[in-house]
């Protein structure tokens, strides 16, 4: 039996193109990286922050409140990372608990029912994994936010700022137009989860970030980012004013775009953009017709394999089946 | 590489990715040996009780052909979709290029994909269902498994029908990155829309459902049922404990805790799993269906035959799901 080698990588994934990818991870997740709480000030008048799910405590790892948008109302929700240990640690470096999902759903269905623009801005490495977050629902915090957010009679802007990272920051990020920053980063898994996964080792992140094309330039290649907003030349903690004005602009442009829709058209265009988005294929399906034997052997003559194999009861032997 | 030819990989100590079970032996043999209780189990004997050991119960893994002679009332499946495959959207390579992936899970599970999704019958009543299967690159979601399922709840909407997912995932699929995320969007803001139209959406949970397929529809069941003792949660076990530095408890990512924290509506043993969606379907009619027992041809008669019929305590028959039989405790060889 053949040892299959995963060390060395994959042939398409330069060193230089994953050092690349790198930098970029790196600078989304710089310390002094513009943070929503300080974007906040720079973009909006008088913000007021909102806190609690009126179910279970108030999560430090999500803010948001009603503000003032060049005079227009708005609800502003966001990621928030701490900007050093203490802060991180009260706002749990930026990875929401289920309270926090809850908390931005509440603040959207005031906004839906009031009839404000809804602005989120995305910045964790993900939703907190850990067993309290488990216990109290955290799939089901997710999806039924993006659900929520699937439904929305408001224009919704979502602003990638950061690490858009997997289920928790897709959970306030299903919007009529994405924007990110130029050295944002937006993946199903962390680069350091991909590689453990994948490539059975962390020191393959930089690969793993490469291989998965997660940067704001790339995301919007694919389609899932509409628009990059372009960052001072040295990131954009180098200068928060020059970034936040940016975009600001970026929102104002959507904004008036978004404007022209009416609330079903908006829905539907919201719709009509996440039904589109994969890439599939459909074979001929001359070789489905015929005589009726089973699913396994129809699908089985389609490819033209043989029959199938049994079910794994373990994991162990197969790199596949951890999924995000 | 022929197929089944599984344990190329040798997956080191270090990272060992922890699910319940160990793996059973080989697929030539007559004979299993179920990971719970230890006991060899005779293959055809295995197939006639829906792949539970009759001994302690435990559930193995059912594909989605299993499934579908499970739940479905005999030849009334009639599958869509099923020519659709999946594009490589990034020219993903890890140890080999996904098209390379893809190709060996064909081969090995002789599907084209990781779910599949059709029209069929459940004790006459005619619902849409999508069932994922395992052993397709562990029934992780891609654009394919994301627009089955879209379809699924689609058509549903469209015949006015109550849709049935029944999951068995390991979570979004990584090698196509943020498109796979954007399936959780996909699909549900699919089955918002059958929300929104009052059709009942019964989510199967199997073993196992995690991460992406968890954290969308999966989640959002009108009704969550769940196989006993299936691993059930959010983050996958490396996920988890590469991020907050602990292992998750034995047990704690299973049906039976989320049952207790109110994710589940009932855990059901397979043996009734199909009564009971049978049964679910009757008493969650489609929005303005309601008159299932046809109330517009009553008759005194009638009236007084079902009250005779309540007083004799015949009411269980139609009264719900009956707790006792389909969330009866699991029959001692836990694990």
């Amino acid at each position: 039996m053949t040892e299959m080698t995963v060390q060395n990588g994959p042939p398409e994934v330069t060193d230089e193109a994953a050092q690349a990818a790198w930098r970029r991870v790196q600078l989304a997740r710089h310390p002094h990286r513009p943070r929503t709480l300080s974007l906040v000030p720079q973009l909006f008048d008088e913000f007021v922050e909102l806190h609690g799910d009126r179910t279970f405590r108030d999560d430090p790892a999500i803010v948001g409140g009603p503000a003032l948008l060049e005079g227009r109302a708005v609800m502003v929700i966001g990621h928030q990372k701490g900007t050093d240990t203490e802060s991180n640690i009260f706002r749990n470096f930026g990875s929401p608990m289920p309270e926090g999902f809850r908390k931005a759903q509440r603040l959207m269905r005031l906004a839906d029912r009031i009839g404000i623009p809804i602005i989120t801005f995305l910045d964790t490495a993900g939703a907190f994994p850990g067993p309290a977050a488990e216990e109290r629902g955290q799939a089901e915090a997710i999806a039924s936010s993006i659900r929520l957010m699937t439904g929305l009679r408001v224009p919704v802007v979502v602003v990638i700022v950061g690490e858009g990272g997997s289920g928790g920051a897709l959970a306030i990020g299903v919007g009529d137009e994405v924007l990110a920053l130029e050295n944002a980063v937006y993946s199903v898994i962390s680069p350091e989860g991909c590689a453990a996964i994948l490539w059975r080792s962390a020191d393959a992140a930089p690969r793993a970030a490469a291989a998965m094309r997660m940067t704001a330039a790339e995301q919007r290649a694919l389609g899932v980012v509409d628009v990059v907003i372009d960052e001072p030349a040295d990131g954009a903690h180098t200068d928060l004013p020059a970034t936040a004005a940016a975009i600001k602009r970026a929102i104002l442009d959507s904004l008036v775009r978004l404007d022209r829709l009416a609330p079903d058209d908006l829905r539907a265009a919201r719709y009509a953009r996440l039904r589109s988005i994969g890439t599939v294929l459909e074979l001929e399906a001359e070789a489905l017709r015929g005589t009726s034997p089973s699913l396994g052997e129809r699908l089985g003559r389609l490819l033209g394999l043989p029959a199938g194999a049994p079910i794994p009861e373990s994991d162990e032997d197969d790199l596949d089946e951890e999924g995000a | 590489m022929p197929p089944c030819s599984r344990g190329d990989w040798r997956i080191g100590d270090a990272v060992k990715i922890k699910f319940p079970f160990s793996r059973r032996s080989g697929p030539t043999d007559a004979w299993t040996k179920c990971p719970v209780c230890e006991n060899q189990l005779f293959n055809r004997q295995l197939e006639r009780s829906h792949r539970v050991c009759p001994t302690c119960g435990h559930h193995f893994r059912m594909s989605a052909g299993e499934r579908i002679d499970l739940l479905l009332d005999s030849g009334t499946f009639e599958e869509r979709d099923a020519n659709l495959v999946s594009g490589d959207p990034l020219g993903f390579v890890d140890s080999k290029p996904y098209p390379e992936r893809l190709e060996s899970s064909r081969v090995r599970s002789g599907l084209p994909e990781a779910a599949v999704w059709g029209i069929g019958k459940v004790e006459g009543q005619r619902i849409a269902i999508g069932l994922f299967d395992f052993r397709f690159m562990g029934g992780s979601m891609g654009s394919v498994v994301g627009e089955k399922v879209a379809r699924c709840f689609e058509a549903a909407l469209a015949e006015r029908i109550p849709a049935v997912i029944v999951s068995a995932s390991g979570g979004a699929r990584m090698q196509e990155g943020t498109i796979s995320l954007l399936q959780l969007a996909k699909t549900t803001a699919a089955l918002e829309r059958l929300n929104e139209a009052g059709i009942p959406f019964i989510s199967i949970l199997t073993d196992p459902t995690t991460g992406g397929v968890l954290a969308s529809f999966a989640s959002l069941g009108d009704v969550v049922l769940s196989e006993p003792r299936a691993l059930v949660g959010f983050a996958g076990a490396r996920v988890a404990s590469g991020t907050v530095g602990e292992e998750l408890p034995d047990g704690f990512q299973s049906a039976e805790r989320l049952l207790e924290h109110g994710f589940v509506d009932v855990i059901v043993p397979r043996s009734q799993l199909r009564a009971t969606l049978a049964r679910l379907v009757r008493v969650l009619p489609v929005a303005g269906q309601s008159d299932g027992t046809d109330r517009r041809a009553i008759r005194p008669i009638g009236i007084l035959q079902g009250l005779a019929q309540r007083v004799g305590g015949a009411v269980s028959e139609t009264a719900g799901i009956d707790t006792e039989t389909t969330q009866a405790r699991p029959s001692g060889g836990g694990r």
